[in-house]
C-alpha cells in the first residue's frame, strides 16, 4: 500500500532545480555538499576532488548547513525576457562552509530592508515552473532567519 | 630577450552593424592595422583571433578567406571578456618563442542587443530569479556591493565613474555612445540592478580592432621603430579559488594576481603609469579595479573617483577611450581596442584626449561567467 503511494506519486514528484539538491523519503529537501579532509573547503554537490587545495579523494559527503549570513547582493530590476521583477539576489556565506548564490524572500526589494551580515535560512519551495512530463521544479531560497517556515 | 613590439594598430569605430558580415568587420580591422604598419597580409606570418559568440566557427579563417588566404596558421581564441586580448597574448609568446618575426592579431565581435545570456536551461528551467540571477549587471553589483559593505563605497561614488567615462567619450570618434551624461541623469537612468542603472553599463555593440606584432629585430628590419610601442609585460590569470566560487566568479583576486605578475615582470609599478584602459563593462567593476590593480590602497576607491585623479588631466587618467561604458563593449574586441587606445596614447596621437607626456600605459580586461570561473589578461606598454 505504501509503497504503491510512493510509485503513484512519482510521476509527479518533484524535480530539484540543482543537482545538489535532494528530497528525502518524505519529501523534505536538503543540500548536498563535499567537505575536503584536508584543507576544510566546502562545494556544493560530490566531487572527486577539492577545487580548493587539489586534494584527491579526500572530499567526505556532508549535508549543507541550511543556516548562512548575508554576503553580498543586488536587487535586480531587469533580467531576462519572462523573468519577474525586481527580485533580490543573494550570495550567502554558509555557517560551517560553503556559499550560495539564491534568490531571498520575505525581503523588501530596497536596500534600505536589507542588512549584510543578516541571518538567513534556507527554505524549499516550489518554483512554479515544471518539466516537459508535468513535474514541478522545486528549489532552495532564503529567507531571514526568523521568518516562520510558511510565510 | 629582446622586446616585442606592436608596429601597427587600429579598430573600427564601435557600433551597430547589422548588415555586415562579422569576418568583414575583423577584415576592416585588419586592414586598417596593416595599413597603419606600412605591411601586407603577405608579410603576416600567423593569425590570432579572438571572437566569442562563434568560437567554434573558425572566424579567423574566414577573415584571411576576406583578406587573402595565405595559408599562414589561424588560431581561434575564446576566453570570456578576455578573449581579444588571449590573441594578442598568444601571438606575442608564439614571437617570443622564436617561431615568428610578424604575426597578426584580430579581435572581432557581433552582439545582439539586451542581457547577454538566456535565461533557459537545456531541462526547461529558468534559475534566474529562483536561483538569484545569473545576468551581468547583477553579477557586477553584488561586486560593488561587496565593496560597499567593506568600505562604505556609495551610489554616487559609482555613478560617478558613469560620468566621467561618458565624458571621455566625447573626445573619441570612434566610441559608440558620445554624449555628457550629468550625475543626476545616470542616477536616475533606469536601475537595471542595484546599484548599477542603464547608464552605469557597458553597452553591447559591434565591434573590431587588430594589431601587429613584431619581433624587435623584425621592427627595426622593417624601419617601424619610431611608431613602435614596447610590450613590457603580458600576463595572463585565471580565477583562483575562493570560498565563494559556486556563487560567484572571482574577479578581483584573478586581477591582483595578474597585476602583481605583470608589475613582477615589467620591473615596475602602478606608480609609474601614466595611463589605464581596465575593464568597466559596470561602474562598479571600475572602482574595484583601482584597487586590484594598485591605482590606490584598498578601500580608497570611492576618494580616488572622488579626487577626480583618474579623469583626463587627473594623475592617472583612466579609460581615456570613454571605455566600455560609452566606447561599448564586442567582447572579442575589447582586449584590443583597450591597447590600441593606449598605444596611441603613447604615439601622443589622441587628439582632444591625448594625455600629455604619456610614456607608459597598462590595459586590462577582465571577465567571467556565473558557475563557470574567470580570466584575467594585463599588458604593459612603454612608448619605444
Amino acid at each position: 500500500m505504501r509503497k504503491r503511494l510512493l510509485m503513484a506519486e512519482s510521476a509527479q514528484a518533484p524535480l530539484p532545480a540543482v543537482n545538489f539538491l535532494y528530497f528525502d523519503e518524505v519529501g523534505n529537501g536538503y543540500l548536498k555538499g563535499a567537505r575536503c579532509i584536508d584543507c576544510g573547503a566546502v562545494a556544493p554537490g560530490d566531487r572527486l576532488v577539492c577545487n580548493a587545495c587539489g586534494a584527491r579523494a579526500r572530499m567526505e559527503s556532508v549535508r549543507l548547513s541550511e543556516r548562512g549570513t548575508l554576503y553580498s547582493y543586488t536587487i535586480v530590476h531587469r533580467s531576462f525576457p519572462g523573468v519577474r521583477t525586481p527580485f533580490i539576489a543573494v550570495i550567502v556565506d554558509l555557517d560551517g562552509g560553503g556559499a550560495l548564490k539564491g534568490t531571498l524572500l520575505g525581503v523588501k526589494e530596497d536596500p534600505r530592508e536589507i542588512r549584510y551580515g543578516m541571518p538567513v535560512k534556507v527554505v524549499y519551495r516550489d518554483t512554479g515552473q515544471t518539466s516537459p512530463e508535468g513535474r514541478p521544479f522545486r528549489s532552495y531560497y532564503f529567507v531571514p532567519s526568523g521568518m516562520s517556515p510558511d510565510e | 630577450m629582446s622586446d616585442i613590439y606592436v608596429v601597427g594598430i587600429d579598430m573600427i569605430p564601435f557600433g551597430r552593424y547589422p548588415t555586415r558580415a562579422l569576418a568583414s568587420l575583423g577584415a576592416e580591422a585588419a586592414l586598417l592595422a596593416l595599413d597603419d604598419a606600412g605591411l601586407g597580409i603577405r608579410d603576416m606570418q600567423a593569425l590570432y583571433c579572438g571572437n566569442l559568440m562563434e568560437a567554434h566557427l573558425m572566424v579567423g579563417q574566414r577573415i584571411l578567406r576576406e583578406i587573402g588566404q595565405t595559408g599562414i596558421g589561424v588560431v581561434n581564441t575564446a576566453n570570456a571578456c578576455a578573449t581579444g586580448a588571449t590573441a594578442f597574448r598568444e601571438g606575442l609568446i608564439a614571437i617570443k618563442a622564436g617561431l615568428y618575426d610578424l604575426v597578426l592579431a584580430v579581435g572581432v565581435e557581433q552582439m545582439g542587443k539586451g542581457l547577454l545570456g538566456g535565461a533557459k536551461r537545456t531541462d526547461g528551467f529558468v534559475e534566474e530569479g529562483v536561483l538569484g540571477s545569473g545576468t551581468m549587471p547583477a553579477m557586477f553589483s553584488q561586486i560593488g556591493l561587496e565593496h560597499a559593505k567593506k568600505y562604505g563605497t556609495t551610489f554616487t561614488q559609482f555613478a560617478k565613474v558613469a560620468v566621467k567615462n561618458h565624458h571621455h567619450s566625447t573626445m573619441n570618434p570612434k566610441a559608440m555612445s558620445r554624449r555628457e551624461t550629468p550625475l543626476e541623469e545616470v542616477m536616475a537612468a533606469e536601475m537595471i540592478a542595484y546599484p548599477n542603472t542603464k547608464l552605469m553599463c557597458s553597452i553591447n555593440v559591434d565591434g573590431a580592432a587588430a594589431a601587429v606584432i613584431a619581433s624587435e629585430s623584425a621592427a627595426r628590419r622593417l624601419g617601424l621603430m619610431d611608431r613602435a610601442v614596447r610590450v613590457r609585460a603580458s600576463e595572463l590569470t585565471s580565477g583562483p579559488y575562493t570560498p565563494h566560487e559556486f556563487a560567484i566568479p572571482d574577479f578581483n583576486l584573478v586581477t591582483q594576481n595578474c597585476a602583481r605578475a605583470a608589475y613582477e615582470s615589467a620591473g615596475m609599478s602602478a606608480s609609474d603609469l601614466d595611463l589605464v584602459e581596465l575593464h568597466d563593462c559596470f561602474a562598479t567593476a571600475e572602482l574595484v579595479h583601482y584597487e586590484n590593480l594598485g591605482l590606490c590602497p584598498d578601500g580608497e576607491a570611492g576618494r580616488l573617483i572622488d579626487s577626480g585623479e583618474t579623469a583626463l588631466g587627473g594623475r592617472i587618467p583612466v579609460n581615456s577611450s570613454g571605455g566600455l561604458l560609452s566606447k561599448g563593449h564586442p567582447l572579442g574586441a575589447t582586449g584590443i581596442a583597450n591597447l590600441y587606445e593606449v598605444a596611441t596614447q603613447l604615439r601622443g596621437a589622441a587628439g582632444a584626449r591625448q594625455v600629455s607626456g604619456a610614456k607608459i600605459g597598462l590595459t586590462h580586461v577582465c571577465g567571467g561567467s556565473p558557475d563557470r570561473g574567470s580570466a584575467c589578461v594585463i599588458h604593459i606598454l612603454e612608448k619605444a
